[in-house]
């Protein structure tokens, strides 16, 4: 039990930062959302998996913590693909253009003349 | 090295990096995108704190980060849309 616990919060830490080193380094907004939408419910779900795991270890009976940490999860996995859902829909409402090799090959072309 | 400390810092990290991207950010979007991103790595490094230092306190403070999170971003999209708060 111990062990999984371990596993289960390194996982998600690691899938939190990779989520993050994919929000810093992707090249367009539209393409930004897809590691902010998906790698934090992912996240969130293995580390807050791997502390009731560790309180129901270490602990045993009190049930209260294990039912504020499970009503965490259950509201970030329901705000969390909401909001990105909302931003994309705000962005692609007021004309965002998605990026292309296309339009990225017409900029330079017409900067470099 | 304790595994709870070592997810702490590595949600951490995680956090410092939507930090940068949410000064950098080129548009308006990325950087509500960003900072919602890192409401959600605050409120996993809330619940993790709360475990390392034994205060279910935390656990509070994090249900009431994730809720403010959520409606920042939705006022601050509805806000930009139509230019007021209220319908």
């Amino acid at each position: 039990m111990e062990m999984i616990s371990d596993g289960l919060l390194l996982l998600g830490g690691f899938v939190a930062f990779s989520g993050a080193l994919g929000v810093l380094r992707m090249p367009d907004f539209y393409s930004r959302l897809h590691p902010a939408g998906t790698a934090d419910t992912l996240a969130q779900l293995l580390v807050i998996g791997g502390l009731v795991l560790r309180h129901l270890d270490s602990t045993g009976d009190s049930l209260l913590v294990v039912g504020k940490l499970i009503a965490i999860s259950v509201l970030l996995m329901v705000t969390t693909p909401t909001a990105t859902h909302a931003i994309s829909r705000a962005a692609h409402l007021s004309g965002l253009a998605p990026w292309t090799r296309r339009s990225t090959d017409l900029e330079e072309q017409e900067e470099s003349p | 090295m304790n595994a709870e400390l070592l997810a702490a810092l590595l949600v951490l990290g995680g956090a410092l990096l939507a930090g940068i991207r949410s000064v950098l950010g080129p548009t308006f979007y990325d950087r509500v995108l960003a900072v919602n991103v890192f409401g959600t790595k605050a409120v996993m490094l809330l619940a993790i704190i709360g475990f390392i230092g034994d205060r279910s306190g935390f656990l509070d403070i994090a249900i009431l980060y994730g809720l403010i999170n959520f409606i920042a971003t939705v006022a601050l999209l509805r806000f930009v849309e139509s230019g007021r708060y209220s319908s």
